[in-house]
């Protein structure tokens, strides 16, 4: 299957071709060049995708295809970095989520960036981020997706700092890629601390099970854990940072200043759910040596779902709404990989949020093309600017409507067979946790239909012109994302993707469904109460004015994050660093210049410029010499 | 090697005879140096510092190593130096009579601290 290297140099070349044209090639030219090479890159990974999980099923269980991997980097015998391709069923099913979100945004693109500045350049940075994040998902070593990674954060950075005229996109671009940057160093000691103890970086080896490779780093104590629990956490941290996991979440709400589609490809469907795609590829590692760390991530998962949860609900400015969902669904995601284990039944988890990722790449991207769709038509992100909008978009209402069906969980949507799992696999391990899970359940309902009842019914507002469906650039794609959340709950997931790779045949707990399935209408019915009617303003009860305040400033983490950075660090610690440099590095050596200058001024009368008397002093100098040497 | 020179008594030419023409010829040179204000006499004080310098490798050489021509070479070597630098101390010196109309030495004080 050595064709899908051109699936992962197809964007590049067009990011190169794009990239290097820029204005000289038409705006139209340039999108219709973008948009061709996704075409192909899709059509070309739905065919890997189908000959995948056809052909390449030896016996029970899938079989981890290598068509590509070459030496890059020999630094000797035990330590070399390869670059390749890998194919495994996460990888496959990545490729398929990859390609089709990304060809929708660049269709998606041609209408909601139509006359746009810089038409060009958007169109080449969304190659260069389709092709670094295809390279992620295909690195067949730990070092390989690293440095696909970074790429993914600078084209993430690239993107949401688009309108660079705009301070707020050029600080939150800068935000994003300096938390993100600042776990990836976690990430990359992580790397360092694994590969030195396992003298390797491919991951078939990392993860075939075998203690030996293991054995030193797991014998080795660092501060109360294994060196390679250690190892784990710190790269767990780089995914969380990716992630948006809590506390490193603060990145991903102001990343929405960057355009629409690029917050519906690169911090909804793909990019963000890298850290998952990071876990389960290191799965078999963390299951089997480092059950604790796994533990761990379960909970980082539960606390930053139902964190993120509470501030959706409050949040007015739609595209935070859904970044702060989009959080909350990676919790899921986190939460079904820490709570599962390798085999059989007990792999629910890692199929279920591997199966969530699939299922929520489609309709979070669904929701927020939606949400560029009523950005476009009424200017503005704020809620109170609209209502009453499904009469003039009545194809944005309805996709809009299936997709916060997906997300509540309501069947037969997607969401709720994926949700479903996770809980079912959450209950298994626990049923705090799933009680837990099932209340964020609750509260994603809840605000997703907040949202949806605000923009779409209640009093319509006052515009400049009125809003009207968007161009057919920009329906299609909603109507084509419409499908996989809609009908994307009957994919027989369990046949293609599960921990230990055999295939595994998914039943309904209807238990778990039938109570998530009331906890969510429950949801929806709370919300078109509070917001169906616009006579009646949001009313705050007023026991839950202090959580509304809160909520609404986001739980003062970004003030806590300020508070630390510019009080403790900068004022603290830098400003001693900050004189120590300007007072003792800098005086020493404004100390040698000043004691030169000063010695110089007085001896420069020496220089006379008149030659013989030189000469003079030459001469009774050496005199002088020739005297010391004889007489002493 | 040939044979010493020898006087008017038929004894050889005693070598601190050398020395004094070399030292004579030698301080010539010093005390025209610092004397001389224009540069043409001075190049020509240095040339005979230079000469007086020859002379001296090549007695020294004659008398302590007769055997050997080392002296006699680097005397050869200085020659041709000397010659070098005086063709490049002459284009200075035109030089320097282009543009203030004169060879003083005086005029060249510009690089002074």
């Amino acid at each position: 299957m050595g064709y899908t290297l051109i699936i992962l140099l197809l964007p590049l070349v067009s990011f190169a071709l794009l990239g290097l044209s820029g204005n000289r090639l038409s705006y139209k030219k340039s999108g219709v060049i973008g948009t061709a090479s996704l075409l192909i890159v899709a059509l070309l990974s739905f065919y890997a995708a189908g000959e995948y999980f056809v052909t390449q099923k030896a016996g029970a269980v899938f079989q981890t295809l290598v068509p590509l991997n070459v030496l890059w980097l020999n630094m000797g015998a035990n330590l070399h970095i390869d670059m390749g391709i890998l194919l495994d069923p996460i990888s496959v099913m990545m490729l398929v989520v990859i390609s089709t979100v990304s060809l929708m945004v660049h269709i998606y693109s041609l209408g909601y960036m139509k006359g746009e500045k810089g038409f060009q350049r958007y169109y080449a940075f969304l190659s260069l981020f389709t092709f670094s994040m295809l390279g992620l998902v295909l690195s067949t070593n730990i070092f390989q997706m690293y440095i696909f990674w970074e790429l993914v954060g600078v084209s993430s950075y690239l993107l949401i700092g688009f309108y660079y005229t705009k301070p707020t996109a050029v600080a939150a671009a800068k935000k994003a890629f300096i938390v993100t940057r600042f776990a990836d160093m976690f990430f990359l000691i992580g790397i360092l601390v694994l590969s030195y103890y396992t003298q390797t970086f491919d991951f078939g080896t990392l993860t075939s099970g075998n203690s030996a490779v293991f054995q030193q780093a797991i014998s080795t104590q660092f501060m109360g854990a294994s060196a390679l629990a250690w190892a784990m956490a710190l790269i767990f941290v780089g995914g969380a940072g990716k992630s948006a996991m809590f506390p490193l979440h603060i990145w991903l709400p102001d990343a929405m200043e960057g355009p629409t589609p690029v917050s519906a490809l690169i911090h909804a469907a793909t990019m963000v759910v890298a850290g998952v795609y990071l876990v389960a590829r290191l799965f078999p590692v963390y299951v089997l040596f480092t059950p604790e760390v796994l533990q761990g991530i379960a909970y980082v998962g539960a606390f930053t779902s139902m964190f993120a949860a509470l501030i959706a609900i409050v949040q007015t400015d739609i595209k935070r709404v859904l970044a702060f969902s989009t959080i909350s669904q990676i919790g899921f995601m986190m939460v079904a990989l820490g709570v599962s284990k390798l085999e059989g039944h007990e792999g629910l988890g890692y199929m279920a949020s591997m199966f969530h990722l699939f299922t929520h790449a489609m309709f979070k991207a669904l929701l927020f093309l939606g949400a560029g769709s009523v950005i476009h038509a009424v200017h503005s992100n704020e809620m109170e600017n609209m209502g009453g909008l499904r009469k003039q978009m009545p194809v944005t209402h309805l996709t809009f409507l299936i997709a916060c069906l997906a997300i509540a969980g309501i069947p037969p949507f997607s969401g709720f067979f994926s949700k479903d799992e996770i809980l079912s696999a959450t209950y298994q391990h626990n049923t705090g946790l799933g009680v837990w899970m099932t209340l964020v359940a609750g509260l994603t309902a809840f605000y997703m239909f907040r949202l949806y009842f605000s923009i779409f019914w209640g009093k319509e507002k006052q515009h400049a012109h009125p809003p009207h469906e968007s161009p057919k650039s920009m329906t299609f794609p909603l109507i084509f994302l419409a499908i996989p959340t809609l009908l994307g709950g009957f994919v027989p997931f369990g046949q293609f993707v599960t921990a230990d790779r055999a295939p595994y045949t998914i039943h309904m707990e209807w238990l778990v469904a039938g109570i998530s399935v009331v906890v969510a209408l429950g949801g929806i019915l709370i919300a078109r109460k509070l917001y169906q009617h616009p006579e009646k303003p949001t009313m705050v009860p007023s026991g839950l004015k202090g959580f509304h305040n809160a909520a609404s400033h986001r739980f003062y983490i970004d003030e806590i994050y300020l508070f630390i950075t510019k009080k403790i660090l900068f004022n603290g610690v830098s400003r001693a660093f900050a004189w120590f440099d300007r007072h003792v590095v800098d005086g020493f050596i404004n100390g040698l210049a000043t004691t030169t200058d000063w010695f110089s001024v007085r001896i420069r009368g020496f220089q006379s410029g008149e030659i013989q008397w030189y000469a003079w002093v030459f001469l009774f100098g050496s005199l002088l010499i020739t005297a010391l040497i004889l007489f002493f | 090697m040939g044979e010493l020179l020898i006087d008017n008594a038929g004894a050889p030419v005693p070598i601190l005879a050398y020395q004094l023409v070399s030292l004579i010829i030698f301080f010539a040179g010093i005390y025209g140096f610092f004397t001389r204000r224009n540069l043409m006499m001075m190049l020509i004080s240095v040339e005979l510092i230079l000469n007086a310098a020859d002379i001296n490798f090549a007695v020294f050489n004659r008398y302590l190593y007769p055997g050997e021509m080392d002296g006699m070479f680097f005397a050869l070597f200085t020659i041709a130096i000397a010659a070098c630098e005086t063709a490049v101390a002459i284009a200075i010196i035109i030089n320097v009579y282009r543009n203030f109309g004169n060879a003083e030495v005086d005029n060249l004080k510009n690089m002074k601290g």
